[in-house]
C-alpha cells in the first residue's frame, strides 16, 4: 500500500512540482562534482593515447553523450507507454522534458564525433554506421518534437507523440542493426566487452565519472523541465495561483 | 448497416472493396504517384550526369529514393478524404475491429500506389541501363518494401489527422522510420545488378514485413482513435 500512495501522490501535479523542485540539488550537486573530477582526470592526469595523442580525450564528453542520447530515447519511450496505458499526465511531460534534452544530447555526439573524426579520419563526416544511426536518432527526436509542436491540444499532442515513441522505440534496434549491416568503419567498444575494457584505469575511472556526471546532470534538468512542463500545464490552476500568491507574499514582507 | 453486424474478415474484405471502387473511380490517384515516380527518377540523369556506367553505378539508389518519395506523397492521401466526409468516424463506431479495418484499408492503399510502382521501377531501372536480369529481384524488393513503407506510413497518416501541417511532418515522422527499408531494399537490387545472390537482403525486408504487419496496424488504430477524439 505504501508504495502505491507515494506513487499517487507524486502523479498529482502540485506534489510532483515540489518533490522535482526538492530534487534538483540532490541531482545538481553531484553531477557538476563528477563532471568536474571526471573532465580534470580526463584532460590533465590521463596519460595520451599512444596512437592518437592528445586527441582522444574527446571522449570524456563525446562517449557519456552519446549513452545519454540513447538513455532519454528509452526514458521517453517508457514514459509515454506509461502516460497512455495508465493515462498519468506527469509520465506525458516527462517524456516531453527529456525528449529536448535528448534531442541535444544526439546533437552534442555528433558534434564532437565530427571534431575528433577531422583530425583522426582526415574528414568531418563519413558515412560510416554508427554515425549514420546517431544522425537518424537526432531525426526521430525532431519528428517527435515536430509531432508534438503541431498539435493545440496538450493533451492530444500526449497521446499521439506517446504513439509516436514507442512505434520508434520498436524501431531503434532494427535501425541499428540494418545501419550496421549496411557499412562498419567505427572502432569497435572498448569499455563494455569480453575480456574488461582495453583502457589503463588512469582513462577509465575518469570516464566512467563522466558517464555517472552525464547521469545526474540529465536527471538534474529533467525535474526542471519537468517543473516547466507542469507550469505550463497547469497554468490555470488554484494550487499554483496559491503557490504564486504566497510567494508573492513573502517577497513584499522581506 | 451491414458493416456493423457482418463478421470482421467480411468487413475487412467490403472497407477493402469499397476503397478500390472509389479509387478506380478516381483515376488519378493512382496515376499521380507513378508519374511523380517517373519525373523524380529522370530528375537525377539531369542533375548528375548522363555518363551510362555513372548511371549503372546509381540505378539502384535512384530507383528507391524515387520509389519512397513517390509512396510518401501517395501517404496523405491513405485517409484524408475518409476525415473529410467522416468515413473514418463511423468506421471506429461500427464496432469491428478497427485494427482491421485500418489493415484493410492499407492493403487497398498500397495495391493503388505499391503495386503500380513496382511495375514502373524495371523501366527506370532498364532507363538507367541496370541489367534486366536483376528485374525479378527489383519487383520483388519494391514489392516487399512499399508494403511495409504503407503499413509503416499508415501510422504516420493517423497520427498527423488532427494536425495543421500535415504532408511535411508526415515525412518528417516516417522517413526515419523507413531508413532500413531503403538500406536492404537499395542493396538487394545493387546485388542483383552486378549479378549476385540478393537472397539476404529480400529475406530480411520480408521479416520487415511481417514485423510491420503484426504490429503497425493497432498502432494506427490507437493513432486513428486519438485523432479523431
Amino acid at each position: 500500500m505504501g508504495t502505491w500512495t507515494w506513487f499517487h501522490k507524486l502523479s498529482s501535479p502540485p506534489h510532483c512540482y515540489r518533490i522535482a523542485g526538492q530534487l534538483i540539488p540532490w541531482f545538481a550537486i553531484p553531477a557538476a562534482l563528477l563532471i568536474v573530477a571526471g573532465i580534470y582526470g580526463g584532460l590533465v592526469r590521463a596519460p595520451a593515447d599512444y596512437q592518437q595523442g592528445d586527441a582522444f580525450r574527446i571522449i570524456y564528453v563525446h562517449a557519456p553523450a552519446a549513452w545519454l542520447s540513447l538513455m532519454c530515447y528509452t526514458v521517453m519511450a517508457v514514459a509515454a507507454a506509461v502516460g497512455l496505458v495508465w493515462r498519468i499526465k506527469l509520465a506525458h511531460a516527462l517524456a516531453a522534458a527529456t525528449a529536448p534534452i535528448g534531442a541535444s544530447f544526439a546533437l552534442l555526439c555528433l558534434a564532437t564525433g565530427s571534431i575528433w573524426g577531422k583530425p583522426m579520419w582526415g574528414t568531418w563526416w563519413t558515412w560510416d554506421a554508427r554515425l549514420t544511426s546517431q544522425l537518424i536518432l537526432l531525426f526521430l527526436y525532431l519528428g517527435y518534437q515536430a509531432l508534438r509542436s503541431a498539435y493545440d491540444d496538450i493533451g492530444k499532442a500526449d497521446r499521439a507523440s506517446a504513439v509516436l515513441a514507442i512505434v520508434g522505440v520498436v524501431n531503434v534496434p532494427i535501425i541499428h542493426f540494418s545501419v550496421n549491416w549496411w557499412n562498419s568503419l567505427h572502432q569497435g567498444s572498448t569499455v563494455l566487452r569480453r575480456g574488461g575494457p582495453a583502457m589503463p584505469a588512469s582513462m577509465l575511472v575518469p570516464l566512467i565519472l563522466c558517464f555517472f556526471g552525464f547521469t545526474f546532470l540529465y536527471a538534474a534538468l529533467a525535474c526542471v523541465r519537468v517543473r516547466a512542463e507542469v507550469l505550463r500545464r497547469e497554468r490555470n490552476a488554484h494550487w499554483l495561483q496559491d503557490l504564486a500568491g504566497r510567494r508573492g507574499r513573502t517577497e513584499s514582507a522581506t | 448497416m451491414i458493416l456493423a453486424t457482418t463478421a470482421p474478415l467480411r468487413a475487412a474484405g467490403l472497407v477493402l472493396r469499397r476503397d478500390l471502387a472509389l479509387a478506380f473511380r478516381r483515376w488519378e490517384q493512382v496515376t499521380h504517384p507513378v508519374v511523380f515516380f517517373l519525373m523524380v527518377a529522370t530528375l537525377f540523369p539531369l542533375a548528375l550526369n548522363p555518363k551510362p556506367s555513372l548511371l549503372a553505378d546509381v540505378a539502384a539508389g535512384v530507383v528507391w529514393v524515387s520509389a519512397l518519395l513517390s509512396s510518401m506523397l501517395a501517404l496523405e492521401t491513405l485517409y484524408r478524404a475518409d476525415v473529410e466526409d467522416g468515413t473514418l468516424e463511423q468506421l471506429t463506431l461500427t464496432g469491428q475491429p478497427l485494427a482491421l479495418l485500418l489493415l484493410a484499408k492499407t492493403v487497398a492503399h498500397w495495391i493503388l500506389s505499391g503495386l503500380p510502382l513496382v511495375l514502373a521501377a524495371p523501366v527506370v531501372a532498364i532507363a538507367f541501363g541496370a541489367d534486366a536480369a536483376a528485374n525479378a529481384v527489383l519487383m520483388t524488393a519494391i514489392a516487399l518494401g512499399t508494403a511495409v513503407l504503407s503499413l509503416i506510413g499508415s501510422v504516420g497518416a493517423a497520427l498527423t489527422l488532427g494536425s495543421r501541417r500535415g504532408s511535411v511532418l508526415l515525412s518528417l515522422l516516417v522517413l526515419p522510420l523507413i531508413m532500413p527499408v531503403l538500406i536492404f531494399g537499395a542493396r538487394a537490387t545493387a546485388l542483383a545488378m552486378h549479378g549476385e545472390s540478393a537472397e539476404g537482403p529480400l529475406w530480411l525486408l520480408g521479416a520487415l514485413l511481417i514485423l510491420a504487419l503484426t504490429l503497425t496496424p493497432f498502432a494506427s488504430a490507437a493513432a486513428v482513435r486519438i485523432s479523431l477524439e
